[in-house]
């Protein structure tokens, strides 16, 4: 096999990806707020309008709601739509749309309508923004059946996950880690790392605690299990990868070992997915537990001002905080 | 042109009602109109029996449904009565190739298209929420969520100009989009923002409002201090009101809107002034906020009596042919009856099936979950 390898930033891998689906697929359409001339407030779709055309890179009316209603339109008719929403607090008037409409279409139609669209939303906080630029909305489109969440943690799953979600049949919220745009890294621009869109995946080895994370928190565990060498405790991070469906295989077999799972993410704790993890681990793995499922998450408010935001998200001593916690049993 | 004040006498702008376009008076007089007879002086006598068959069928449809749901046959219906005309009249101007995007009330569009009436009584029976396929007579599924579709419309409209299957001036190929909502609907934002993006984008879509006066137990008044045709043009695009109870202007009206929007020239609003004379739904009281002279004033204005006058008048059908329209809507109610009867429940399992394309395992576990769960009884009975 040939290699064709850059090092590309996160934002770099998704713009890579976004014209090779360009590249391959006719169908493939971009639309969003800003998202032509300017190449989208974090550029992600830089270059692709002057590239593509106005036809196929849409500079949309300024509302959500209206983007994913006449993507829905667009796919009826044959199109495959990738959605970029602004920022993560601003889905939300285009969350009946997505809720009512394009979670459920393939089934009240009885199988027949597809709707292959995908919702790009970076989201996460970390950056100094202000309120409705931070948050972490993902568990509300994983609680809802019929949409698939996924959300890529470094530029080689940027690359390929997008493009593995453009392909897909149904209906994709793809999270961008924003804080993460721009952590760089070497990305085969030709060879797919050959793991399935929706699966989890072992990212460094570890023998005395299980840690599953996704997104922006991936970066923040694997600098945790660096810290941890010192103490001489083994953390086995997990980058969870897909949120709905969710693919624990990796985690219970990881826990069956470790005996203690610590499940760590930014957005709020209650009914987030960390609560889910929990559950299905107890489900499957009771009598290989040692302690409790540890949660290390934001905390149920509203997401804080951006000065005081570095109490409020997860970061390296909270995640071995947590750690320290699944260990005290 | 008639201007007809009486039924909203108490609720019209406050600078007085508009004109709306009529082509047949409730008494069934074919009155002339400058524009819009060129737009219909194709239409023989066999097409206006055509209409009335339409009318009449589609209203039995109708009214078999709401005797179907309270025989316990169906959970719900949403009564169409009255706006037969608006229906008729709108969907007889498509063509093969135009698509159209309906609320959950367009029962007599649907039966325009070609959709077995059968299949509309699924959802209201609690057995699928939508069995027909869209792709075959180019009509959408039904949509619940009010204005959605409008929406869906406008992105499939967008579709259609990308397809180059807009603006060619080839008949066969040339399509528009129609999306059908009702007076309610204009409150919510995404008509408005389907109205913005048919507009920036000039995309091919009519927009047929059926302003039936209510939106369950709101009139009119509570959704706007503008009649509602008036809305395009902040949106810059054109705006009229017809007579959504004349067949003939409601064909002429869209037949219009439809060529400019296959032309390439944009999208229009049509507001067709009707009303619905049944209940918003079956589970519906309307005696709690309207009163029968309403009722009364719009049953004079009847969209298919007016017709059967027209064509007595002007000797176009005999007592033969309507004879002959009431025994197909018998004997189609006779069978749409059966039919309701015989459809089937689908398979508790089956819920799992077209969640989507390709089903994660975690569902095909919670199928194996619920199908053993069942399972253990049939095993409970056969061990009695």
């Amino acid at each position: 096999m040939t290699s064709n390898a850059s090092t590309l930033t996160l934002a770099k891998a998704l713009n890579a990806g976004l014209r090779r689906s360009m590249e391959n697929d006719p169908k493939v359409l971009m639309m969003g707020e800003d998202v032509g001339k300017l190449g989208g407030v974090f550029r992600v779709t830089d270059g692709l309008q002057k590239d593509f055309g106005e036809d196929r890179v849409i500079d949309t009316p300024l509302a959500e709601s209206g983007i994913i209603g006449t993507a829905v339109g667009l796919a009826l008719r044959g199109y495959r739509p990738v959605c970029e929403i602004q920022f993560d607090g601003f889905v939300f008037p285009g969350y009946d749309q997505l809720v009512t409409q394009v979670a459920k279409m393939h089934f009240r139609s009885g199988g027949r309508l597809r709707l292959p669209i995908v919702v790009r939303i970076p989201y996460g906080g970390g950056i100094g923004a202000v309120e409705h630029h931070s948050e972490s909305p993902e568990a509300y489109f994983a609680h809802t059946p019929g949409l698939k969440v996924v959300t890529c943690a470094n530029p080689i799953d940027a690359y390929w996950m997008l493009q593995d979600a453009i392909s897909a049949d149904d209906p994709i919220i793809f999270f961008e880690p924003k804080r993460r745009y721009y952590e760089k890294a070497e990305v085969d621009l030709d060879n797919h790392p050959g793991i399935g869109l929706h699966a989890s995946r072992v990212v460094r080895d570890g023998s005395d605690v299980t840690v599953a994370t996704y997104g922006p928190m991936v970066k923040t565990c694997l600098e945790a299990a660096v810290a941890a060498e010192d103490e001489e405790r083994s953390l086995e991070i997990i980058d969870l990868r897909t949120l709905s469906p969710l693919d624990l295989d990796p985690v219970y077999e990881s826990v069956r070992r470790t005996g203690r799972l610590v499940v760590v993410h930014e957005a709020q704790r209650t009914l987030g997915i960390g609560t889910e993890v929990a559950a299905r681990v107890t489900e499957e793995c009771f009598y290989s537990l040692e302690a409790p499922v540890v949660r290390v998450t934001g905390y149920d408010t509203p997401y804080p001002p951006a000065r005081i935001e570095d109490d409020y998200l997860p970061d390296l001593d909270r995640v071995l905080d947590g750690v320290d916690r699944a260990l005290a049993y | 042109m008639t201007v007809d004040t009486a039924a909203t006498s108490n609720r019209g702008a406050a600078d007085g009602e508009p004109e709306l376009v009529q082509l047949l008076t409730p008494e069934g007089q074919r009155i002339p109109h400058e524009r819009y007879d060129a737009l219909i002086d194709d239409i023989t006598a066999d097409e206006i029996r055509g209409f009335y068959r339409d009318l009449v069928l589609s209203r039995r449809i109708d009214s078999e449904a709401v005797s179907l749901q309270r025989q316990g046959e169906l959970g719900l219906w949403a009564s169409m009565l009255g706006q037969e005309a608006a229906q008729v009249g709108s969907s007889r101007a498509l063509r093969r190739q135009d698509h159209v995007f309906p609320t959950y009330r367009e029962h007599a569009v649907a039966w325009c298209r070609g959709v077995d009436p059968a299949q509309l009584l699924g959802l209201f029976r609690g057995v699928d929420q939508g069995s027909w396929d869209p792709a075959q007579n180019n009509f959408h599924l039904y949509t619940i969520v009010i204005g959605a579709q409008t929406l869906h419309a406008t992105g499939y409209a967008m579709g259609v100009q990308r397809d180059g299957a807009n603006g060619t001036g080839d008949p066969d190929r040339d399509a528009a989009v129609i999306a059908y909502f009702g007076d309610g609907a204009t409150s919510q934002g995404d008509v408005s923002e389907s109205f913005i993006w048919a507009s920036v984008n000039n995309a091919p879509v009519v927009f047929f409002c059926q302003n039936n006066q209510w939106a369950i137990s709101e009139p009119l008044e509570r959704q706007t201090r503008v009649p509602l045709y008036r809305r395009a043009h902040g949106f810059g695009f054109p705006g009229l009101r017809v007579d959504g109870n004349d067949v003939l202007a409601c064909l002429a009206v869209t037949r219009e809107a439809l060529q400019r929007a296959r032309d390439g020239e944009g999208p229009s609003l049509i507001e067709a002034f009707t009303y619905r004379m049944g209940a918003h739904t079956t589970t519906d009281d309307p005696t709690r906020y309207r009163l029968d002279t309403e009722l009364e004033h719009w049953r004079l204005k009847d969209p298919i009596e007016r017709v059967k006058a027209y064509m007595i008048r002007s000797e176009m059908a005999d007592q033969a042919f309507f004879e002959q329209i009431e025994a197909e809507a018998d004997d189609m109610a006779e069978r749409l009856r059966r039919e309701c009867r015989a459809l089937p429940d689908p398979a508790p399992d089956s819920i799992f099936d077209q969640v989507y394309v390709d089903t994660p395992p975690t569902l095909l576990a919670q199928r194996d979950e619920m199908v053993r769960y069942l399972d253990s009884f049939a095993d409970e009975e056969a061990s009695r």
